[in-house]
């Protein structure tokens, strides 16, 4: 596909926004994670 | 009836349940959904006669943009329910959306410089449009470092909600910027009185990921809301066991 001469803007909106939807996605289930591990960290601890 | 349903989904335990047995799904549809846009838009949708192939970039600007004002849209409703009724999902809400809606708004902001270097000339001007839409990042900014500012979560939830919605008068002046000045950026061309004006080739695929982006968006809102959750009930319990550990007597001293 020819993008022309303009290609280089067109690519790096698109990686950028790849970029920033990747981050948003990974911050989301990552911090998920890290914060259900120490929910689970601290009810072990107050269990008897 | 609409009421007690949305009051009952609203309850924090009823939206655990709910929202994680959503989540999948709303993952799958907007993983498809971004599957066919991108097809439409990279391989259906003609050159524009002016613009040229540059106008793929507009597949994703257009879609940065309207997520990036939804959210704050999003913000100000729950910032009226922090405030009026101080519901404990309001402010969970609106701290989840936050981020979200700063990182489209900023992926519209860049998007749309590389788009204005080759068609305008330049990457930035001083038009309302493009302006109205940096200071709607600059307030998302200033909402979220307000939050770490203030310790106490629920006077940070009053102070945010209240700046929210001071904020939100930002948003009919980015919508109606374009036709109460003279601006560089173009009027409205989807929502408009006498209906789009984008020819069909270009509209589906902008509408195919305008919507890709939409259900993306709100499965990342849910799955912040439920992470928001957590890390609230986690300060809860560290702050108990810490209370618990303080009320403990201590060990009597050993005899030399």
């Amino acid at each position: 596909m020819d993008l022309g001469p303009h290609a280089a803007f067109i690519l790096g909106a698109y990686a950028f926004t790849a970029l920033v939807v990747a981050g948003l996605i990974g911050h989301a289930l990552l911090d998920h994670r890290a914060q259900r591990r120490a929910l689970a960290a601290l009810q072990h601890r107050r269990e008897p | 009836m609409a009421m007690s349903v949305f009051t009952r989904l609203a309850q924090p335990g009823h939206f655990m349940r709910w929202s994680g047995a959503a989540l999948p799904a709303l993952w799958g549809v907007a993983a498809t959904l971004l599957g066919v846009g991108l097809y439409l838009s990279w391989f259906v949708a003609p050159p524009d006669y002016q613009q040229g192939e540059t106008v793929r970039i507009m597949f994703i600007h257009v879609p940065a943009a309207w997520l990036g004002v939804f959210f704050y849209a999003t913000m100000a409703v729950s910032a009226v329910g922090t405030l009026v009724w101080r519901h404990p999902l309001a402010d969970v809400a609106q701290r989840a959306a936050a981020p979200i809606g700063a990182a489209f708004t900023l992926v519209c902001l860049v998007t749309g410089s590389l788009w204005g270097k080759p068609m305008w000339g330049t990457y930035w001007v001083w038009d309302a449009r493009l302006t109205s839409m940096l200071v709607l990042l600059l307030i998302y900014a200033g909402l979220l470092a307000l939050w770490r500012t203030i310790e106490d979560p629920a006077r940070a939830a009053r102070a945010v909600a209240i700046l929210t919605l001071v904020g939100a008068v930002n948003l009919p002046i980015i919508k109606f910027s374009v036709n109460w000045w003279s601006t560089l950026h173009q009027p409205a061309s989807i929502l408009r009185m006498g209906g789009p004006t984008i020819h069909p080739t270009m509209l589906y695929p902008l509408l195919t990921m305008i919507a890709a982006f939409s259900v993306l968006g709100i499965a990342l809102h849910l799955q912040g809301m439920r992470t928001e959750l957590l890390r609230r009930r986690v300060r809860t319990l560290t702050i108990l066991e810490a209370e618990r550990l303080d009320a403990a007597p201590l060990p009597a001293p050993q005899a030399a």
